[in-house]
Order: C-alpha cells, then sequence, then structure tokens
C-alpha cells in the first residue's frame, strides 16, 4: 500500500563542493547505479547525478530476467540497487535535470537546472531512453486523453473499458498483463511477430476478452476532440484495413535515446544512439556511455548494469593512463 | 481498525522524519464517510505519533478554515508552518501507494529542510501581481507523480503567490473528467495551461511566467 523511496538516502554534500570528480554519473538507472558501485570499489570520487533514481525500472510491474533474484517489482530491484549503492556512501543527488554538458580542457562540466556546475575528469553518460512513439496521425492529439506511454501510471483509468496494447516486446506483453487487472477487454495490435519472453506469452493465456492482431500496421488515432475513441489499422496479411473503436491505446514499442545532451561531443548513429567500443567509451576520450541510450540492440537491466560495469572498470584505467 | 502503517513501514517513515526541524499542523477536512477519509484521517494520525513535531487539527466543511484554505473536495488536509499560516501546500485525497514519498517530503519541507531551489526561482516568482493555482493530478500506482506533487508544493512554499495541490485521481472522478485527465501526472496550472509527465522546475516557471 505504501510504495516509500524518500527515505532511502540522504544527499551528500559532496555536491556542494567544487573539487574535481574522477567519474561523474549522469544517469540513476541500472547502467548509472551499478557503475558508480564499480567506481566507489575501486576508490574512485564518484557522483551520481539524476532526476530520479531507478531510470526505466519504475515503468515495470514484474522483472523476472534477473539471475538470482525472482519475481520481484521494477520499483524493489530499483530500492534494491540504490541500497547496495549507498551502502558504499555513493552520493546520489536527485531532484535535478542536467541541461549540459561540455569538455573543457580536458575535464567535463556538467550543469543542473539549478545553474550548480559540476566537474570530472571522466564521465558516464547513462541516460536510457524515453518512450518511442509511432508517429501516426491523432497520436499527440490523445496523447493523455487515451494515448498513454506507461501502463503502470494510467491504468487505473481504464477500468472496465477496451484498450489498444501496441508493441510485441517483452514490454508490450507485461502491458498487457497489468491492464488485464482493469480493463474489460485488451487487443493487442503489432506490426510483426512476437518478440516477447514466452513465459510471458504464456500468461496471456489466461487472460479473458485478449485479441491479438500480428502483422498489423497501426495507422492513425482518432476520437471525438476530447478522449480518443479508436484506431484505425491495416491488416497485412488479409491486406485490409481495420477500424477497433477503444477507450485507450498504450504505446510500449521501445525507447529513444536520450542522447541530446552528448550530441556534440560524441558520435551517436542514426537513431540517435550513442555509439561505443568495447569499454563502453565514446567518440570523445573519457566520455563513456552504457545502458539503453547506447547503440546496445538489447535493452535488458541486466545487460545495461553490465555495461556501466564495464563502463566504471576501463574509467579507473583511463585515470590511471591520463594522469 | 487494523493499523496502516506497518512495523517496518513506521520505522523508515520515523527514520525519514528524525532530521525534521520545525513544528508543522495538518489540518484535515473530512465529511461524512466520504471515500478514503476514514483511511487518510488514520494515515494523518498514524504518522504523526511517528514526529513530535506534527499536529494534526480536524475540521469539516463547514468551518471557517475549509473557506480560509479554499477547501471544496474531502478527504483533504493541508500543511500549516510552524506559525500556523497556510503556505498553499494541500493534498486532495490519500497520498499512499507511491504518493506518500510526496508527502512525506512535504513534512519535511514545511519543517524548514531546505530544498535546494536557486536563489533566482523565488526572484521570478516575485513578478507574479496575482496567486497562481498548480494542480497535479496523480494515480497512487504512478512513480513519476510524487517529484512533480514536490515541484508544486516546493513554489509553494517559495512563495505566497503559488498554491499547490495534489489530486488524486481516482478518488475525483468528477474534477478528473473536467480536466480531462486520463495520463498522469497531469498539471494544470491556473486551470488553463497543461504539462504532462514528471518536469524540471524550469517548466513550470515558464508556464507560471506565461501567466504574469
Amino acid at each position: 500500500m505504501f510504495e516509500i523511496s524518500v527515505d532511502k538516502f540522504k544527499e551528500s554534500n559532496i555536491f556542494e563542493t567544487t573539487e574535481l570528480f574522477d567519474f561523474l554519473v549522469v544517469g540513476g538507472g541500472p547502467a548509472g547505479l551499478n557503475a558508480a558501485l564499480y567506481a566507489r570499489r575501486k576508490g574512485l570520487k564518484v557522483g551520481v547525478l539524476t532526476p530520479e533514481v531507478g531510470g526505466q525500472l519504475h515503468n515495470t510491474s514484474e522483472v523476472d530476467n534477473y539471475i538470482g533474484i525472482q519475481n520481484i517489482k521494477g520499483g524493489a530491484l530499483s530500492d534494491a540497487f540504490l541500497k547496495h549503492t549507498l551502502e558504499l556512501e555513493v552520493p546520489i543527488k536527485t531532484g535535478h535535470f542536467v541541461i549540459k554538458i561540455d569538455k573543457v580542457d580536458e575535464r567535463f562540466e556538467v550543469t543542473l537546472d539549478n545553474q550548480q556546475v559540476f566537474y570530472a575528469k571522466t564521465l558516464l553518460y547513462a541516460t536510457g531512453g524515453s518512450p518511442r512513439k509511432l508517429d501516426i496521425p491523432g497520436e499527440e492529439q490523445y496523447a493523455n486523453i487515451g494515448v498513454s506511454y506507461c501502463t503502470t501510471c494510467d491504468a487505473p483509468f481504464f477500468k472496465n473499458e477496451h484498450v489498444i496494447v501496441s508493441g510485441g516486446g517483452n514490454s508490450a506483453a507485461e502491458s498487457v498483463i497489468d491492464l488485464a487487472a482493469w480493463a474489460s477487454k485488451i487487443t493487442v495490435v503489432h506490426r510483426s511477430q512476437w518478440r516477447a519472453d514466452q513465459i510471458l506469452l504464456d500468461q496471456h493465456k489466461k487472460i479473458p476478452n485478449l485479441t491479438v492482431h500480428l502483422e498489423t500496421q497501426l495507422k492513425e488515432v482518432y476520437g471525438d476532440g476530447l478522449r480518443m475513441k479508436g484506431v484505425k489499422a491495416f491488416d497485412k496479411v488479409n491486406q485490409k484495413e481495420i477500424d477497433i473503436p477503444a477507450d485507450g491505446l498504450f504505446i510500449e514499442i521501445g525507447t529513444i535515446p536520450k542522447s541530446d545532451l552528448i550530441q556534440h561531443l560524441a558520435e551517436t548513429n542514426e537513431q540517435g544512439e550513442v555509439i561505443v567500443d568495447r569499454d563502453q567509451m565514446t567518440s570523445c576520450p573519457g566520455l563513456f556511455s552504457a545502458g539503453d541510450v547506447t547503440t546496445q540492440p538489447y535493452k535488458q537491466i541486466i545487460i545495461s548494469a553490465g555495461e556501466g560495469a564495464t563502463a566504471a572498470l576501463a574509467a579507473t584505467n583511463y585515470i590511471i593512463h591520463h594522469s | 481498525m487494523e493499523k496502516l502503517l506497518n512495523e517496518d513501514v513506521s520505522k523508515q517513515i520515523k527514520d525519514y522524519l528524525s532530521p525534521m526541524k520545525n513544528n508543522i499542523t495538518l489540518v484535515l477536512f473530512t465529511e461524512g464517510d466520504c471515500q478514503t477519509c476514514k483511511e487518510t484521517q488514520q494515515l494523518l494520525l498514524e504518522v504523526s505519533q511517528l514526529s513530535d513535531k506534527i499536529t494534526v487539527v480536524e475540521k469539516d466543511l463547514k468551518s471557517p478554515e475549509a473557506k480560509e484554505y479554499d477547501i471544496s473536495l474531502t478527504p483533504s488536509f493541508v500543511i500549516l508552518n510552524d506559525e500556523g499560516v497556510y503556505q498553499g501546500v494541500k493534498f486532495n485525497g490519500i497520498p499512499a501507494g507511491h504518493e506518500i514519498n510526496s508527502f512525506l517530503s512535504a513534512l519535511m519541507d514545511m519543517s524548514g529542510h531546505d530544498f535546494g531551489f536557486d536563489p533566482s526561482v523565488k526572484a521570478r516568482l516575485d513578478k507574479l501581481t496575482r496567486k497562481i493555482n498548480i494542480k497535479v493530478f496523480v494515480t497512487l500506482s504512478c512513480p513519476h507523480c510524487p517529484p512533480a506533487v514536490s515541484n508544486a508544493h516546493r513554489l509553494a512554499m517559495s512563495h505566497p503567490m503559488i498554491e499547490g495541490e495534489m489530486i488524486e485521481a481516482q478518488t475525483f472522478p468528477e474534477i478528473s473528467n473536467q480536466f480531462n485527465v486520463s495520463g498522469v501526472p497531469k498539471i494544470i496550472i491556473d486551470g488553463t495551461r497543461e504539462l504532462v509527465g514528471n518536469q524540471p522546475i524550469e517548466a513550470f516557471l515558464k508556464e507560471i511566467e506565461a501567466l504574469a
């Protein structure tokens, strides 16, 4: 009934100093927290800057693919990561957004939205992603008045209503499971085949009133101006337009990398993902990146955490060789 | 009634509240057996037992205080500072689930904990010539909502021209429908301007300045 996270840490006064950090982490998801843990164990002067701890873990209701930890809520896994990190007294500054990152005279300058500036020898950029949009007519008009990108947040608004889930990965499959507690009818519309884990799809078999349209492309969200009323889609197998009246559309089709703050420093691919080498270093020496913001194709919690570890270890070596 | 806060949660809250500086007062407004009124009353009383700096006062909608703090929904409560002054910090509906975090933050902030706003925030709000209300619609299962509520409350504590209120959308479907809420956090500034999602304080300030 109570999801306390506010009391899990007290802000360190390390952020009041103008001392140079060895390794500054931007982002508080699995990549950022694990990197901070590893860097701290190596004895680096480390700090984490993030508006919220946990990142996209909070959009996940159940996590069951992090080895050693079974059936845990996304928020609880985030708390476990945070607790472990704080046991090593890693300072974490939350509640503020980073607005600018620059490299001046071989050191990184990071500016927060309250105009505080921090300096670091090396930087890990692990900001993750924001929900990817379908980019179809009506999607923007009906955003938050029918169209949602956060199932855990918005599912209660669709009690006894018909909702559509767009997507074919694990997030979409989990969204269906979460919505089953609220909606009276769920329809999945996905442009290709399921990519989700079989174990999740097996759970779908228990959900009544679930209809799945694979190989079906969403074309348009329509409504009456105040609320969405349904979608139009194209069934690629039968080569016909279909109209699905519905009260909500939950879009779970992956993320867009939040790489805007370092695009002037590091190379990104066409999708805006940060290009990294095997040490997680970007094209900008001393600037590392890890997790969903990078070109790594499998966006998974355990992979992000592992990349964070690699970045911290590589940054440790980098500092040794550049000081 | 069974306790809302189990032993573990009570201990966490007690630890969290232990650095509270000044006394504060929670003024709770209920009406009959309104939805979640009993639970909200119980939550406030249980939390107040975890710190000697918190007093709970109960009033009804006919009281002069209801008029003074512009209370129209129940359950609602406001948090007064150590001088008994209303600084525009209001909760409509029970702050349970994830929203316990914005509630605990508000208690700490009102007791004098520095929430780290840059002095320029107050300077920018000083230009306001009229009161501005900020409504933040939430659901209790929304992990991104508490920071948005805290931002609204901290702006209210920073300046007498700002009022910030959390509105639990499930408890108050009428006002949620009035503002066409089906995605949270949804932030309504002065009844007209909208922000969606957890936004930096700068986004709030820009909307407020656009109204000035």
